[in-house]
């Protein structure tokens, strides 16, 4: 048994983590190679030949039907379940060879249920990681404080709460930050926001891609939910049983080309609205700059969604498009979002229609 | 003639004189009896939450170990102590290997029951952050469940206190002593005072450390699973 070599080859990849608490370390390639986890007592196996290679600071969701494998597949990364055959790098290191508490201390895990300890106050609990690592407690408590401003919760309010005296978003927050704690490049979420209401998985969703625009960290992500996957993702794997990927694309490029009818049934009705959640208003060829009318207009941050929610309650005809000023830059209409989406809507007819 | 035991007056003032004239040998008795019942605890507890630990999660060994904890509770305590004499003699050591016996039970069944309530996501997620699993075990998991382990010293306390006073039997210390004197010497002056004492005192005692229990428990229970 050789086990210098990877304690050896982990050592300054663990310090080099460790000194930049200030910038945060980027993500990490992971490869993936046919991996396979076949229970003991099961004839099938959970997950067959998975094959993935995943850029560092890609955004991957893992979607598809419970019972699929996602879930297991993701949990192979960090050995929580431990894969029966196949290999896994994490920037080249070998991950079934590491050490799997020091391999875990270097991974970000957010589960579903959070996991908070509920014996210990909230900044105890993000403060696990740098302490098992042995980080000094100055720096420990100032990461603490770092994080919870970066989940924007208010250190001096929430720092010596505990979990039950927090609502569920706040603790899926502090679940966020107990899994930064120690600024690993790969991140693991298994259906973090798939607990709480609409409303603050929308939230907590917004706030975890601008969080992510910072950090870019590598990050696998579990979802069952389509929208959230395309709401999320960099590039989604749509999964079917055993792990088995029906497609690995862009969300776009799935919205408008899904691979099978397997893939197509996942997507579902509305497949081209969702696209158009994906577009930004700017990318359509605006017409001319048309009269503001209050709530019906769009702006410029705003999706072709939105702006096709705008023209839904204008009848049709074109809406204003405002620039950050507040001043018009431009107006839309259906033709122009149908083109943005390279689709064909019998422009005459339309036009004809309209008074 | 004989004298006959009756409540008055003369009881009352006999019982004061009793109380004044032997006050140390009361409180010598008292403190023994809790001593003997503390000692048997802290040993239980260090048996039984081992135990507790090693069989919570396979289903026959801790079946198996809450079953024989049980049967042995139905031993009657006057024959456990009996049947100890030949190996381990008179006075202290029976005792409190007797005790120790009796109070398993409750400690193993709270220790097993605690460690069962901690929610599978939050050992998940202490194994997702690198945490071991002894680390895990005393950092997580047993702190979790203290508030039900403490909860079975309590019961077990209890029990260890009246059963003390059984102990008396094999030359045990403590109260037992005195209410075995008084029943002895039923008809003599001071019999009744003996066994009033005695039994009083033990009610006394086992209130006090149940009180103490309360106490306990609210300074070493987090603050975050107080309900």
């Amino acid at each position: 048994m050789p086990p210098l070599l990877p304690s050896a080859a982990l050592q300054p990849q663990g310090d080099s983590v460790s000194e930049q608490s200030t910038h945060p370390a980027a993500g990490a390639r992971i490869i993936l190679k046919d991996i396979t986890k076949v229970y003991p007592g099961q004839q099938a196996p959970a997950v067959e030949s998975f094959s993935m290679d995943i850029a560092p600071g890609e955004l991957i969701m893992f979607v598809g039907p419970s019972g699929c494998g996602k879930t297991t597949t993701m949990k192979m990364i960090n050995r929580i379940i431990e894969p029966s055959s196949g290999s896994i790098t994490i920037d080249g290191e070998d991950v079934l060879s590491l050490n799997p508490n020091e391999l875990r201390r270097r991974i970000g895990y957010v589960i579903q249920q959070i996991g908070l300890f509920p014996h210990m106050t909230i900044a105890e609990n993000i403060a696990i990681v740098p302490k098992l690592l042995g980080w000094s407690k100055k720096r420990t408590h100032d990461r603490v404080e770092e994080l919870l401003a970066v989940v924007e919760l208010d250190p001096k309010m929430f720092a010596s709460r505990y979990p039950r005296q927090l609502s569920g978003g706040q603790q899926q927050r502090v679940g966020v930050a107990r899994a930064l704690a120690a600024d690993p490049p790969v991140m693991l979420m298994d259906e973090p926001f798939g607990a709480t209401d609409p409303i603050t998985r929308e939230k907590l969703q917004s706030e975890f891609l601008r969080l992510q625009e910072k950090l870019s960290k590598t990050i696998v992500f579990v979802t069952h939910d389509f929208d959230e996957a395309v709401r999320m993702g960099d590039r989604i794997a749509v999964l079917s049983e055993r792990s088995q990927i029906e497609q690995f694309d862009t969300p776009a490029n799935i919205l408008a080309n899904p691979a099978n009818a397997y893939v197509s049934q996942f997507v579902g009705r509305g497949a081209a609205l969702k696209r158009l959640g994906l577009i930004p208003v700017t990318q359509a060829d605006l017409g001319p700059a048309v009269a503001s009318r209050g709530i019906l207009d769009v702006r410029v941050g705003d999706s072709l969604r939105n702006a096709l929610d705008s023209l839904v309650l204008s009848g049709g005809s074109p809406v204003a498009v405002l620039g950050h000023d507040g001043r018009a830059v431009g107006s839309i209409d259906i033709e122009r979002i149908a083109a943005a989406l390279g689709g064909d809507v019998l422009p005459e007819s339309l036009a004809g229609a309209r008074p | 003639m004989k004298r006959r035991i009756t409540l008055d007056n003369s009881f009352f003032t006999q019982l004061g004189s009793f109380l004044s004239k032997r006050s140390a040998d009361i409180a010598t008795a008292a403190s023994e009896h809790l001593l003997v019942v503390l000692v048997s605890l802290a040993i239980a507890t260090i048996i039984g939450v081992g135990i507790g630990v090693l069989v919570w999660d396979r289903p026959l060994t801790r079946s198996l170990a809450i079953a024989s904890a049980g049967v042995g509770l139905t031993i009657p305590s006057m024959a456990l102590l009996a049947l100890l004499i030949p190996l381990l003699g008179l006075g202290w050591p029976p005792t409190i290997v007797g005790l120790a016996f009796y109070a398993l039970l409750p400690i193993i069944r709270n220790t097993v029951v605690g460690l069962q309530e901690v929610p599978a996501a939050v050992t998940e997620s202490a194994r997702g952050m690198g945490m071991g699993a002894v680390k895990t075990l005393f950092k997580v998991q047993l702190p979790m469940a203290w508030p039900v382990v403490l909860t079975g010293v309590r019961v077990s306390a209890q029990l260890t206190m009246g059963i003390a006073a059984i102990a008396a039997y094999v030359g045990g210390p403590g109260l037992g002593q005195m209410i075995f004197k008084g029943l002895s010497s039923l008809g003599s002056k001071n019999a009744l005072n003996y066994a009033v004492v005695g039994t009083v005192g033990v009610i006394i005692l086992a209130l006090l450390l149940d009180a103490a229990f309360v106490a306990i428990r609210r300074f070493t229970t987090s603050r975050g699973l107080r309900v």
